[in-house]
């Protein structure tokens, strides 16, 4: 198990390496550069050449890459070009906001879609488990900047329930909770019916094994049997999947910050993109590309922790 | 081709049988009819500005009523569904077709070919898209040529996998196997033998991935990073509304329905799709 934490690790690490590699190389290589896309057409060329000067673009493309590497190493994103400040520093400050978002959502799935999927294993066929099966299938494609857009309609903007922008007043606890409840339920509703499917899928399964036949031929009242022998197996590996959506929540995110006018790394990079801000622009993509590369890892490795098979080849997939 | 007809007609009466996957292969049709048949079905021009008639409600002139330059909202859907198609139709179809050559290069080449294919997979498909495209769009500015490029960018290495999965499968088994010991060239092999053997799979993620590449161009379009106006986009459709929001709820209303519709329409006839051709798939993914 250790050496396969190590081998997955160093795998992950490599990818993450390749990734930014590939992301510095497309900015270098993609037609335009970036002092004239920031400083507007009509500059002049002393002015652009100064700006690549102090981006350090007018080194040659190795020795960039080389410096880009070692910043990288040290958490140095590099600097701002509007505001001179640290990029780093502007992307952790920003970071946590998303976070919460996306745990609030992913929490908030996770708790209504575990019952439901218990109860769907349950009651097969039953009326709630084919509006799940339906729900599963259809709420995690929906885009989440429509469903953004329809709670901001009807809860915030039509009967006012709740706030329409920002993350709520710092200090003031209720009001951030109050803040979060829009752009959590749309970067989670899609995952509610995919979590029960999940955790209905893995609850059948569980169901037919010996130790609840044995449970059962024991005379163990069948709440004690469900709660406490059958759904703590099955919940496990949706929470190993969970990892896995953590992606997709990422790109959610940035839609739900837009729209609901919440600050967080998603429009940190939209704002960065259309200011052709580009010093943030990467440190925002090198920032979430290696949080969800993290992720991927953590589920990897507690996927094989609860399938030991998956050690022999590597990967999960 | 009788042969072909009659898999045709048996995947149909199947379906037929299954409410859901009908349901969804209606809605897909529809869809696919009003867009093409926009030009048709249009009583306005989508770029025709009323300024006279802003913002205004559903009426019998304008079943979804007016956005804020007085166009009117539903001409702009029908033709915003051409864009939307067109994108997915484009970009899948490249996508597939080179996952489909790399994925069978890594599932039937030597081992060093499928690791490094592997791991540039793996590299792409490590950006969470959305971001990956904005960084993207940042350098080349709008455009619908970037949006279909990013996204088959990113939708390569997900076909890619699958082929190559499906292909390492397929390759040990006896009938290929014996058709190698005949002296069959590794082409002959992978075109005669494996590709019939993953097209439905393949079918079934392309019509799967329909809504997530319609979704991608209506979310850049909706940052502004997609389809540039005045062009009718799902995407554009709701950027406008978000912005008179407070005016009218009516562009917003009707720019989300058609996305809404085709993620259903879709995946619904998809799923079935699969449950039809491969049952096996099945329950692999927690859904069956």
């Amino acid at each position: 198990m250790l050496q396969f934490i190590a081998r997955r690790s160093l795998l992950a690490l490599f990818i993450l390496l390749l990734a930014v590699t590939l992301l510095f190389a497309m900015i270098h290589m993609m037609p335009g550069d970036p002092a004239s896309a920031i400083l507007g057409p009509k500059a002049s060329p002393e002015l652009k050449a100064e700006l690549n000067q102090r981006m350090g673009l007018d080194q040659p493309l190795l020795t960039q890459l080389g410096r880009f590497y070692t910043d990288l190493a040290r958490g140095d994103l590099g600097i701002d070009v509007f505001t001179n400040r640290e990029v780093s520093e502007i992307v952790f400050e920003q970071l946590p906001y998303t976070l919460v978002l996306v745990l609030a959502a992913i929490g908030g799935a996770t708790l209504l879609g575990i019952p439901l999927g218990c109860f769907s294993a349950i009651r097969r066929n039953s009326l709630l488990d084919r509006v799940t099966a339906v729900m599963s299938v259809g709420f995690i494609a929906i885009p989440t900047f429509v469903i953004a857009l329809y709670l901001l309609l009807w809860l915030s903007v039509k009967w006012r329930w709740f706030p329409a922008m920002g993350a709520g007043a710092s200090g003031d606890f209720v009001d951030q909770a109050r803040h979060l409840v829009l752009p959590a339920i749309a970067l989670g509703l899609g995952w509610v019916g995919y979590i029960a499917r999940l955790v209905r899928a893995s609850m059948l399964e569980v169901m037919e094994e010996n130790h609840i036949r044995t449970a059962r031929a024991f005379g163990l009242p069948e709440r004690t049997i469900i709660v406490h022998y059958a759904l703590r197996i099955a919940v496990l590996p949706t929470v190993a999947i969970l990892g896995m959506g953590i992606g997709t929540m990422l790109s959610g995110a940035l839609f739900a910050e837009i729209v609901f006018s919440r600050p967080g790394i998603g429009k940190l990079l939209h704002e960065a993109v259309m200011t052709r801000n580009y010093p943030v622009v990467m440190g925002s993509v090198v920032v979430t590309t290696g949080f969800f590369v993290l992720s991927t890892l953590v589920s990897d490795i507690i996927n094989a922790a609860l399938d030991p098979r998956l050690r022999e080849t590597g990967r999960s997939s | 081709m009788s042969v072909q007809r009659g898999v045709i007609a048996e995947i149909f009466g199947r379906l037929r049988k299954d409410s859901l996957g009908m349901t969804g292969l209606v809605i897909v049709v529809v869809i696919l009819l009003a867009s093409i048949f926009a030009p048709v079905l249009t009583p306005h021009d989508p770029l025709e500005v009323d300024v006279y008639n802003r913002l205004v409600s559903p009426s019998w002139q304008h079943w979804l009523g007016t956005d804020q330059l007085g166009r009117d909202v539903l001409s702009r859907v029908l033709f915003g569904g051409r864009i939307a198609l067109k994108v997915a139709l484009v970009a899948i179809s490249v996508s597939m077709a080179v996952g489909l050559l790399l994925g069978m290069m890594a599932g039937f080449g030597p081992k060093w070919l499928d690791r490094l294919l592997v791991i540039c997979f793996d590299t792409l498909r490590s950006f969470p898209t959305i971001m990956f495209a904005l960084a993207i769009v940042a350098l080349t500015g709008p455009s619908l040529n970037t949006v279909i490029g990013v996204i088959i960018i990113t939708s390569i290495p997900v076909y890619g996998r699958i082929v190559r999965t499906q292909t390492q499968a397929l390759r040990e088994n006896d009938f290929i196997l014996a058709e190698r010991a005949m002296g069959a060239s590794t082409a002959r092999i992978l075109r005669d033998h494996i590709l019939p053997n993953i097209a439905a799979p393949l079918l079934i993620l392309a019509s799967m991935d329909v809504p997530a590449v319609v979704g991608m161009e209506a979310g850049l379009s909706f940052l502004g990073l997609g389809v540039t106006p005045p062009t009718p986009s799902w995407g554009n459709i709701l950027s406008d509304g978000y912005s008179y929001l407070r005016n009218s709820p009516w562009p917003i209303i009707a720019g989300g329905i058609p996305l809404i519709l085709v993620t259903l329409g879709f995946t619904f006839f998809g799923e079935s799709l699969r449950d039809i051709l491969d049952p096996k798939l099945r329950g692999k993914d927690g859904k069956g």
